[in-house]
């Protein structure tokens, strides 16, 4: 084996909407087993950043590297086989099915089972199981089989998780997996995040500094576009530019 | 007996309940067969009845399932309606081999268009459906040489079924040939809708969004499907050749690919058996409406048509098992 590779790293990325510029010259990287989280103020270009990394959106320029892989051109499609997987900050989810069946989807494109047109859904057995076992660590298990359009927010946002978990993630990229969610329902939901396998990266988007501050590892901040610090919860804290940009405003810490 | 605390559903057990076959459905099959005892004189409309159905099951399978809008289905009907006559007239009637090549050969154009269906959304796609559908029209009126032209294909002989079944006056042959047809293909059909890739369609169809970001091929499905409906279509088409012995131009009709979608909506999206329905409601009010008042029977179908859309959104089906699940 080489040398060991961050499971993700971005080269320079830049983004532009028109004159707007939305990512500028963004470099990190996010080694196996990071816990990073992604800050920054109200339109700072997080959820930007986030599609461009997944494939949803181009960059104009910048690389983006999975694994020590480039995946800069590949489709999004392409980018969740290999092992990176993201949440979306508005649920995106299959008003029409069921929990256990939107899991099960997830899971057999991920087997890629899904396009097997002659054998019955009911004989995916060991799929079954697993999407079940998904959505009991996700407290979802008694409403498995209720549509989903019928689910209240906090148990879609769930939900929304429990779709990134089937997909088997090596690089798990949050945006806002908590946003909207009471305060008690939401630690519950970034104790699974704590819980999930250490050889995982996860960055996720946080707005609120108490949940930041105990569950990351190390902190990027984000503003208009370009990496403001890169450094551990401490040192964050403590920098008197995030307090003006961000935490000042907020008012948390 | 004590009272049972409630458990939790077990998945496998509703997953399996989900593609169960239910006491209508084989209710319906059985009533299927009554047109050969009691209403012998509609055997000809029970056929054309029964190889509609088909044709719109197969657009449910991408309207209803996969959620692709078409408005040009008929070109696959016509494609095979007009193969199954060629074939016959080149001089092999053998009808199930003729089935067979015309479904193929719909199927084969439906797998070239799908390349072009998968990349368009919304509106563009309704008209690109729509542009295929009068570009055959249109291509199968020019090449009279081949087609008949308006006159349509006359005179198509087609063989005993299975070398035994001759095909009646009366239409015995041909509606058990259509329904036993029909019967196959809804078969298949909720093979396909009860499977995994059943289930990434209607992920499609109610978020195709998402289903990248879940690491689908969603466009293989989309490709899949549409194929497996053409071949679907084309049968149907073929079917109409066999049991009426001519082709007519209006098997290509934008009309056809219209009243086949007003078919489904009446029924009932989605749900297979909404297409068939829906097909009995729109053929018997035609049927009936036309010999009263020939001019005028769009009306009724206009005026049934905004009924069900206002006060029945999932249909007439859909609305009956809607109320059958409240009242248990
Ligand atoms: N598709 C788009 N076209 C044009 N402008 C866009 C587009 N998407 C985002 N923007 C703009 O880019 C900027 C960054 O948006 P983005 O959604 O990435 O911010 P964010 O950091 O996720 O904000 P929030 O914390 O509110 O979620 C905003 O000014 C937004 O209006
Ligand atoms: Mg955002």
């Amino acid at each position: 084996m080489e040398t060991q590779q961050p499971a993700l790293r971005t080269e320079a990325l830049c983004k532009s909407f028109g004159s707007l510029k939305v990512t500028r010259d963004v470099t990190f990287e996010l080694p196996r087993g990071a816990r990073y989280a992604l800050i920054g103020p109200n339109g700072a270009g997080k959820t930007t950043l986030i599609n461009l990394i997944t494939g949803e959106m181009r960059p104009d320029s910048g690389r983006i590297l999975l694994d020590g892989r480039e995946v800069t051109q590949a489709p999004t499609m392409a980018r969740v086989r290999q092992g990176l997987t993201r949440t979306f900050q508005i649920n995106t989810l299959f008003p029409d099915l069921t929990p256990i069946e939107a899991v099960l989807l997830a899971i057999c494109e991920r087997d890629r089972a899904a396009g097997q047109f002659w054998r019955s859904l009911t004989s995916h057995r060991v799929a079954i199981d697993e999407s079940f076992e998904i959505l009991t660590r996700l407290r979802l298990a008694e409403v498995a089989t209720r549509p989903t359009r019928t689910l209240p927010y906090g148990q879609q946002r769930l939900l929304e998780m429990a779709l990134a978990l089937a997909t088997k993630p090596k690089v798990l990229l949050l945006d806002e997996p908590a946003a909207g969610v009471p305060k008690d329902e939401s630690a519950a939901l970034f104790s699974v995040i704590a819980a999930l396998p250490g050889d995982i990266a996860v960055l996720f988007i946080e707005h609120d500094m108490d949940i930041v501050f105990s569950f990351a590892s190390r902190i990027i901040v984000l503003v208009s576009g370009g990496v403001l610090l890169e450094a551990e919860p401490a040192v964050v804290r403590g920098d008197p530019r995030v307090r003006e940009v961000y935490l000042g405003k907020v008012g948390h810490v | 007996m004590t009272v049972e605390a409630p458990t939790l559903a077990d998945p496998h057990d509703w997953l399996r309940r989900r593609s169960r076959w239910s006491v209508f459905e084989i209710a319906f099959w059985v009533a299927s067969l009554l047109p050969f005892f009691l209403f012998q004189t509609y055997l000809p409309l029970a056929s054309q009845i029964a190889i509609t159905a088909l044709f719109a099951v197969s657009v449910d399978l991408v309207l209803g399932y996969a959620g692709v809008v078409t408005l040009g289905h008929a070109m696959f009907f016509g494609l095979g309606a007009y193969s199954a006559g060629l074939i016959s007239k080149a001089g092999w009637g053998e009808p199930l081999t003729g089935l067979i090549i015309a479904g193929l050969f719909a199927g084969l154009v439906g797998y070239i268009a799908s390349f072009i269906i998968v990349r368009v959304q919304h509106l563009a796609l309704i008209m690109i459906t729509l542009g295929f559908c009068l570009l055959t029209y249109e291509l199968a009126n020019s090449m009279s040489w081949l087609t008949g032209g308006t006159d349509g294909l006359q005179g198509v002989e087609t063989w005993p079924i299975l070398g035994v079944f001759r095909f009646d006056l009366w239409g015995y042959a041909a509606y058990g040939y259509a329904l036993a047809a029909l019967f196959l293909g809804l078969v298949l059909s909720r093979r396909i809708v009860h499977s995994s890739f059943g289930l990434s369609l209607r992920g499609i169809r109610e978020n195709v969004r998402r289903m990248p970001a879940i690491g689908s091929d969603y466009r293989g499905h989309l490709q899949k499907i549409y194929t497996i409906s053409a071949v679907m279509a084309g049968c149907a088409g073929a079917l109409l050749t066999q049991t009426t012995d001519t082709v007519s131009l209006d098997t290509l009709s934008f009309q056809r690919s219209a009243d086949v979608v007003v078919m489904l909506v009446l029924g009932g999206t989605g749900r297979l058996y909404g297409a068939v329905v829906g097909t009995i409601i729109f053929m018997v009010a035609r049927d009936q409406l036309s010999d009263m008042n020939p001019q005028y029977w769009y009306f009724w179908i206009g005026l049934l048509l905004m009924v069900v859309v206002l006060l029945m959104p999932r249909g007439i089906l859909g609305s009956l098992a809607q109320l059958a699940r409240r009242r248990d």
